[in-house]
This record gives structure tokens, sequence and C-alpha cells, in this order.
């Protein structure tokens, strides 16, 4: 066994903890079970004391982290299901079928709660746009969410993109998930009730994915990662589809004690972690489990092919849940049975193969791992960036930043994602937040997701908490109260104590943000390893909110929507060039402190947005963040088909002011007899308003400094991404 | 009036349609299950979009050996109304119900956008509440909509006025750049020489409130409701 569980990817004192565990030698099935269990992928080993000081709480909040997904209540009996997660190193080795089971996962862990899943959005990390590689990654990536999520029937509604070199052989594909159910509905992941039967539900078991959590999920990545193909599952979104029904039908009718997804690490996960929460035993007959090919007891554990569910039903439900399974083509299996103890035995033919309690394997190792401020830090915070040139054509370098990998239009992905169906798309990709209305109601959600991975690289406890500020800021600029958020961490090796002090600081920062502006984290995921050749990527947390629009005349999008009205900016413009897009697409650096973020003005700002909007008084609303005013001003301009005219009476520097990506700032369109209104609310929050101008025409004019046409900008952010791809610029 | 909208494992815009029907045009609608073999009790028949069966084969290619669509053949034999919209309409060319096949997209990407569309026949069934040559903004969202059909059969179409939509621009001109997925003739639907059955790419269903920014497909469901009046 020694040699084998290095393979496995477990060490030596992880080995002996097992040995004590047992009492003995584990067989090969157990060893097989506890490698995958207690991978960094499912045991949150090193991440499992850091994340202990998020706020998970609130009022609202039915499920915080733990379970399949987070849930929250938002009146009228309705509860929202959602969580993010990653299908990072799976992307990598194989882009479509990576990206494509990615979806299928977070998509089981809605519906596993009871909901029925209303939308998803996908945070994209890629490499230099201009090489081969990332064009084969995004292309695939996006192939492959789009043939898995449109299959579904369940629209893509949002995500973002960016393009930095350090993600040019691990990117990141991160998925969100969110689902709506009548809160009665609320299932959990919990075996009960001995007797009861354990029932799988839908694909057969194959080879497919064996050992993925460990062997792929757990490691960095080196020249040996081709190989690691055979661990990348391969999706068929028919059956997950047929899933969804059949399980929401089988919720409906109250047939169920308790519903699991098969996800990473496979029937050992799913068998453990439902007994584990429920404080029962199980017995497993694995010759029960129907299999696409000949495999061994210890395949069958730990094969992750994809669309499978474990049901907890009781007898004298069984034949109905059958039934309704099998009306839906699917098979359904009784595998297993509830027991009364802690162990987990799995059986093959009569012979018992592994006998283990189920609480050790759910609940595995603890690490406090060494942290290390890096060294880079003092470097790029000594870069002098007041010594850099300023531009002369300031028009020039707005259209080349609106044009640029980052911050182009992103309508060649997002229309190759289905996002329409369902009937509840009220306000489309493209802008601040996506709004998803809840039909029966006057309400609607809006949510969004965001992670600018300089900011973090260059000071993670800041960036992150700018993460956390401006995905509010999204939700309010749409109209909407955010409530709560999810996130996805993605980092380098825990082990290497400079990425784990990254790690560190990105999670408090989160925690801070979110308890300051009273935002709790209901769920999330953690992927470590995002290396490859020893480098990592940049420290990328993402975040995903979920705000409620009270009343659906509330939402907003970012398009001047008429003219001769008030061009107004909420907030104040620092000259913080810092991190910013124009550094990197101007001077092409990386580099200074982030913009600054005091927390209690934006929590004052976002409040004085979300007020005006709701009293009327404002008719449009932008976030304003990467590229700064002038790129926030083209959007608004391009969004509405509508020009301004703006007069900037300022100390700062020209392009400072431009493109300064200060934060807490909101740029907002008025009708003049509401400016003393607006002015009494921002006034009683101690919030600038800053007049810029009025819309009008068909131009975009600020000062001298910029003179544009909306066609001319419309032209160079629309179709830019299709142009970089097809390699046409570099 | 009565609607069924047929449910084939994989059909995922039943639950839209089924809205569309029931909350919009305020009709009676039922779901019908692909294993149903009667469907003599219903006025109108929707074959919803999705990925009927996967469509891991041919687009509509195994829902077309559904038990249901020996009854919806029979249905339309007897002039009953039946549309099909995108995956429906692929179901219904698969079937035989009418002419023609669908290719990928030319771009070979999925693509889900508003298109415009011309109404080339304002006197059928699908289209009488419709002026002739009126442009309806209606989103698509498909694969697979690159419609071909063999040269006898397009002109016998043309000629019997049976191409009922056209992909065009915001103007109504029918050109190559209005033509988002490469379908022959900027073909976006069709009907059979009965003129009781409309296959079409576009999604009217999503187009019917104002909410969802157009309610430009509601012409569609207003004139088949007028036919169903008018027949008695």
């Amino acid at each position: 066994m020694a040699e084998l569980y290095e393979e496995l990817g477990l060490t030596a004192d992880e080995y002996r903890d097992i040995l004590r565990v047992l009492g003995r030698e584990p067989n090969k099935v157990e060893l097989g079970m506890y490698s995958l269990m207690w991978s960094e992928h499912c045991s949150y080993k090193s991440s499992k004391m850091v994340l202990s000081q998020l706020p998970t709480r609130a009022s609202y909040v039915l499920q915080g982290p733990g379970e399949n997904a987070g849930v929250i209540d938002i009146g009228g009996g309705l509860a929202v299901v959602f969580k993010m997660e990653s299908h990072n190193h799976p992307s990598a080795v194989e882009p479509y079928q990576g990206a494509a089971t990615g979806i299928g996962g977070i998509v089981r862990d809605i519906f596993t709660m009871g909901a029925r899943p209303i939308a998803c959005l996908d945070p994209l990390r890629f490499g230099d746009p201009s090489k081969a590689r990332t064009r084969y990654l995004l292309s695939g990536v996006v192939a492959g969410i789009a043939g898995y999520g449109n299959c579904l029937g369940i629209p893509t509604v949002g995500g973002d993109i960016y393009f930095e070199p350090c993600y040019d052989e691990n990117p990141l594909v991160n998925v969100m998930c969110i689902g709506i159910m009548p809160k009665e509905r609320l299932t959990r992941g919990v075996a009960s009730g001995v007797g009861n039967a354990v029932v799988l539900i839908g694909n057969r078991t194959g080879r497919d994915g064996i050992g993925g959590a460990s062997i792929l999920a757990s490691q960095e990545f080196d020249e040996k990662s081709q190989e690691k193909r055979p661990s990348v599952q391969v999706g068929d979104p028919f059956t997950e589809k047929l899933l969804i029904e059949a399980c929401l039908e089988l919720l409906d009718k109250g047939l169920l004690v308790g519903l699991q997804d098969l996800g990473a690490a496979g029937l050992s996960c799913a068998c453990s972690e439902t007994a584990a929460r429920g404080g029962v035993g199980m017995k497993v007959w694995l010759e029960r489990v129907p299999l696409r090919e000949e495999m061994e007891p210890f395949e069958i554990m730990i094969s992750e092919s994809q669309e499978r569910m474990l049901a907890v039903v009781e007898p004298r439900h069984l034949e109905e849940v059958l039934e309704v399974c099998r009306r839906w083509g699917l098979n359904a299996v009784v595998v297993g049975e509830v027991t009364e103890g802690d162990l987990l035995e799995v059986f093959w033919y009569g012979e018992k193969v592994a006998e283990v309690p189920a609480s050790t394997l759910a609940t595995g190792p603890v690490y406090d791992r060494p942290a290390e401020r890096p060294a880079y830090l003092d470097e790029v915070w000594a870069v002098d960036l007041e010594s850099l040139d300023h531009p002369s054509d300031y028009g020039r370098v707005l259209l080349d930043l609106a044009g640029s990998p980052n911050l182009c239009d992103r309508r060649w992905v997002y229309e190759q994602y289905d996002h329409m169906v369902q009937l509840n798309t009220v306000v489309y990709p493209g802008s601040d937040a996506a709004v998803l209305r809840i039909k029966g109601t006057s309400k609607a959600l809006a949510v969004s997701c965001d992670g600018n991975s300089r900011y973090v690289y260059l000071d993670p406890y800041l960036g992150t908490q700018i993460a956390v500020a401006e995905a509010a800021r999204n939700v309010v600029a749409a109209g909407g109260v955010p409530m709560a958020l999810t996130n996805c961490l993605n980092f380098g090796s825990p082990e290497r104590p400079d990425i784990f002090w990254q790690f560190k600081e990105a999670v408090r920062g989160l925690a801070e943000a979110a308890r300051f502006l009273e935002l709790p984290v209901v769920s999330g995921n953690v992927s470590f390893y995002n290396e490859s050749f020893g480098a990592a990527v940049y420290p990328t947390p993402v975040v995903g909110m979920v705000g409620l629009i009270g009343n659906l005349a509330h939402r907003r999008t970012m398009g001047f929507p008429g003219e001769g009205l008030l061009v107004v900016l909420l907030g104040e413009t620092l000259p913080e060039l810092g991190g910013s897009e124009y550094l990197k697409v101007v001077h092409g650096l990386v580099a200074g402190r982030p913009p600054a973020l005091d927390l209690d003005r934006e929590k004052r700002t976002q409040t004085t947005c979300i007020e005006a909007i709701r009293r009327g008084i404002v008719r449009s609303a932008h976030d304003c963040s990467e590229g700064g005013l002038a790129v926030a001003l083209l959007e608004c301009c391009c969004a509405g088909g509508m020009g301004a005219s703006l007069r900037v009476d300022t100390e700062i520097a020209p392009h400072a002011w431009l493109f300064s990506e200060s934060q807490s700032r909101f740029v907002v369109t008025l009708a003049a007899e509401d400016l003393e209104a607006m002015q009494e609310l921002a006034g009683s929050r101690e919030v600038p308003v800053v007049v810029l101008g009025r819309t009008g025409g068909d131009r975009l004019v600020v000062n001298d400094w910029i003179d544009l046409e909306i066609a001319s900008m419309k032209e160079a952010r629309e179709g830019a991404l299709e142009r970089l791809l097809s390699g046409e610029t570099a | 009036m009565k609607f069924g909208v047929v449910v084939f494992p994989g059909s995922n815009c039943e639950a839209d349609c089924y809205y569309v029907v029931d909350k919009v045009l305020r009709e009676d609608v039922d779901y019908v299950w692909h294993r149903e073999t009667d469907v003599s009790s219903y006025d109108c028949l929707i074959l919803p979009g999705g990925f009927s069966y996967g469509d891991y084969l041919r687009c509509g290619a195994i829902a077309r050996f559904s038990p249901v669509m020996e009854a919806v053949a029979d249905f339309a034999s007897r002039g009953g109304l039946v549309i099909g919209i995108c995956n429906g309409f692929q179901i219904l060319l698969e079937a035989g119900l009418l002419p023609g096949a669908m290719l990928r997209n030319t771009c070979l990407r999925f693509i889900c956008r508003f298109v415009h569309l011309r109404v080339e026949n304002a006197d059928t069934p699908w289209t009488n509440r419709a002026s002739l040559g009126q442009v309806l903004r209606i989103p698509i969202a498909h694969n697979e909509g690159n419609y071909v059909v063999d040269p006898e059969t397009y002109r016998r179409l043309e000629e019997e006025g049976r191409i009922i939509l056209r992909y065009c621009d915001p103007e109504g001109e029918v050109t190559q750049e209005a033509n988002p997925n490469g379908a022959m003739g900027n073909i976006a639907g069709i009907c059979n020489e009965g003129f009781n059955v409309f296959g079409l790419m576009p999604h009217p269903e999503r187009a019917s409130e104002e909410i969802l920014g157009s309610t430009d497909g509601l012409v569609i469901w207003e004139s088949v409701m007028a036919y169903n009046r008018e027949k008695g």
C-alpha cells in the first residue's frame, strides 16, 4: 500500500492517520476512497481554518456553507439557491468537456437542494489572446458551456472574461448557478431513517473521471498534464435534463428523504457525506451499480461519471420513485440501505470490500499552512507611476481601451449561450448585472460576478474587498439590493507560503467586506494548485452576488435613456491609476496599488443610488470600474445609442480623471428638475454629486479632451473579440 | 381555443410555450406527453424548442419516432393546426410533415439573438393578423437553422406562397448580412401545402411580452386564434 498511497496523492502523514482511524491497514478500495475524500478538492484541508472567519448568517439565510448550495429566503414563500464552483483543470486538459461537465456539476448542486435552476453565470480567465492555445481554450470552453447549458434549457445570463498571460496554461473556468423554489421544497443531502433505501439514479458508471478530484484538481500542471486526459469526465446534458425533471417531480411529490449529487469522488463522497450529515451508517452493494464497462469495486467507488444522483427513500415510496424515474427513461437502482451506527460498508457479490467510519471520510485532515508575504509586492508597488508619459490623444486611448481584450464587447461569447430560455431574462448579458424576473410576482433577481485578479495580485486583501464591493455595486446599478454572495477562490499551491499568504489575505478581505456590507457568504468553492511549470496564476477570488429588485419597475440599465438628461457622477474621482487597464494597455504595466476602498463610503454610495432609483430620480445607472469614467461613459453612450456633452472642471490631470479606476462611483442620468432631490439624498449621506453635462447627439464630448462619434466607439468595441480570436490583431 | 404543448424528453421550451398560452393569451393549454396517442381534443399543437433526446444524432431524428408523432401526423392530415418552433420545426422536417432539412449554422456556432423577419405571406392561419412585408423582431436560439431543400421544392414553396418568414434587416430588406445561419433564401419559416402545419426557427413565445423586449411574436398567436375562431 505504501507506494499506492503516494500515487493516489496522499502524504505519509495522511496515510498514518488512516492507519490510526482504522486501526489497521486499509485495503485498496478503502485507500482509494480516503485518497479522494482527503484530497484538497474534497476536504478543504488547507482552506478550512481560514474560511471559518467568513460571515455566513443573516435572518434570511436558510442554508449556509456545508450543503450542496446556499439558500436565501426572498419572501413570498420563495427561496433562492446558488453556488459557484471551478472546473479549471479539466478545462485546461479538455476545454469542451471540462467546461461542459463544470456546468453539469453546478446545476446538480442546485436542483439537489430542490430548486429549479433558472440561470448560469460563467466567470472565465484566459491567457494572452494572441496565442493559439488561448484561442483553442476559449472557443472550446465557450462551446462546452453552450453545448451543455443550452441543452438543459438553463439560460446563461452573465459572467465575465479577463485575459492575462498568467492564465496561458491554466485557464480558470468558474461556473455559478442560481435556482428558485418554494421554501418548503428545501431538501438536504442527508441520509436518515434506518432501513431506508439508497437509490442511484441516472447514468451508468464508467471509467471516466477516475481520480479527477485527487489527480487532476489537487496537483499543479507539468509536461505530463496531457496524460491526465482520461481523468476528465464526459458530459451528457440530455440525461442531466431528465434528471432535473425527474428529481424535481420526486421532491414535489414528497417522495425523498434526502438527495445528493455525485460529483468529485463519486459514490465515495455521496455515500459518506449523506451518512455523516445524518449521523447514520450505510451499506452499499456495488454489484448493483449499472456499469458501462467491466470495472473493479475500487473504480466503481471513485468513478466520477456524470449525471448521477443518490436518493434516500422510505421503503413505502420506493415503487413510486422507481416508476417516476422509469417514465423519464432513467436508470434507478437500489444500491444500498441506511444502517445504524456510522459505518460505511461496501459489498461486492457478498464479500465486504470496505468498512470505514463514514464521518472519517467526510471530515479529512485540517492543515494550518505557513504563510509568508511574497517579495514581488515590494517591486510592483515601487514602480514610479508619476513619471510615466501622459498621452496626447485621449480619444485614441479611449478607443484602444474600449477595444482591448479585457474591455471589449462580449457578444461573440454570450450569443453562443441561450440567454433567454425560461422567459425570465429581462436585462440581457452585457449590462452591469443580469436581471431575472420572478414570474407571478413583481420581483426580480439581479445577479453579477466579479473578480479583477490584477488588483488581487497587487494587493490580495484590498483586491478581494473590491471584488465584493464591485459585485454589489453592479447589482445596485441594476436596481437591486444585494442580499448574499457565493465565491470561488482560485489560487496556486497552498503548500507554498507565498501563495498561502495571498489566500489568507484574500479571505480576510472577503470576510471584512462581506461583514461590513452585511452580505452573508452562503456557499463557495476553493480551487488550489492553479499552477503550471512552477508559476501560479494571479490569485483570483471571484464573487457571485445575488440581489433582489423588489419592484420590476425599479430595474435599470446603463444605456443613456434619452436626450437632455443630466449626466451625473455619484462618488469621487481620485488620481488612482495603479492596477488599471490604462496602465496595462497604454504602458504594458501591471503595477502600483489598486484604488483605495472605503467600505463605509461604498455602502453610503450604494444606498444613495438604490434610494434614488426607487424614488424614480435615477433613470439609468452604471458602475464605474475597469477603464475608469471614460470607458463607463462610452459604454453608456453605446448601450443607449445616445451621445453626451460633458464639461469637467478638475484639478486632476486629464488622463487620470478619464482613466482612474477609483471605487465607489456610479454614472447616472436624471432629469434636471430632479437634481435638487438627488443632491439632498446624496448630501445626507455625504456622497458627492458631480454634474458632468447632458445627454444628446451622436457623439461623446468631454472638454477638449475627447470628441468621438458613437459609431466609431461601437466599432472599436464590437467585433474586437472576434478580431482578436481570429488572430487579426496582436 | 385549446392548445397542446408536446413534451419530448429533452424539450426545454415547453414551459415557455405553456406560460405564454396560459398567462399571456389566456387560452386553454395542456402538456402532451410524447407517449400520448390521442391528440384529437386540441385545436392547435405546439412542438416546442429544445434538444429532444439530446439531439446527439441529427436534430429531431429520434423524436420523430415518438408515439405522439403518429398522432400528430394524423391530426395534421385532418387539417389540425400544428406549429413547430426551433427544435419543433426540426422534428417536423424529420417527420416529413414539412419539406427540407437543417444544416449547422454557417458560422458553426450556436446563435442566440434577436433577428428581423419579413412576413412573406399574410394570408395564412399563422399570419392573417400581420401585413404583407411587415417586419417582426423575434429571437432565434439554435445551432442548426441552416435550412436547405432541393431546388424543385424550393421553387414550389415560393410559388405556392409557403415561405412565410424570411430573415431580413430592420428595414425589411432580405440580405445576405441579415441571414444569421445561411438558410437557403433566408428562410426562417415555412408551411405545408395545406398551410395548417407551420415550422419556424425563431421563437415567437420569447417575443410575446413587452418586458422581454418585443411583442412581435404575438401576431402569430393572434393570427392562429383568429383563424380558429373564424373557422368556427
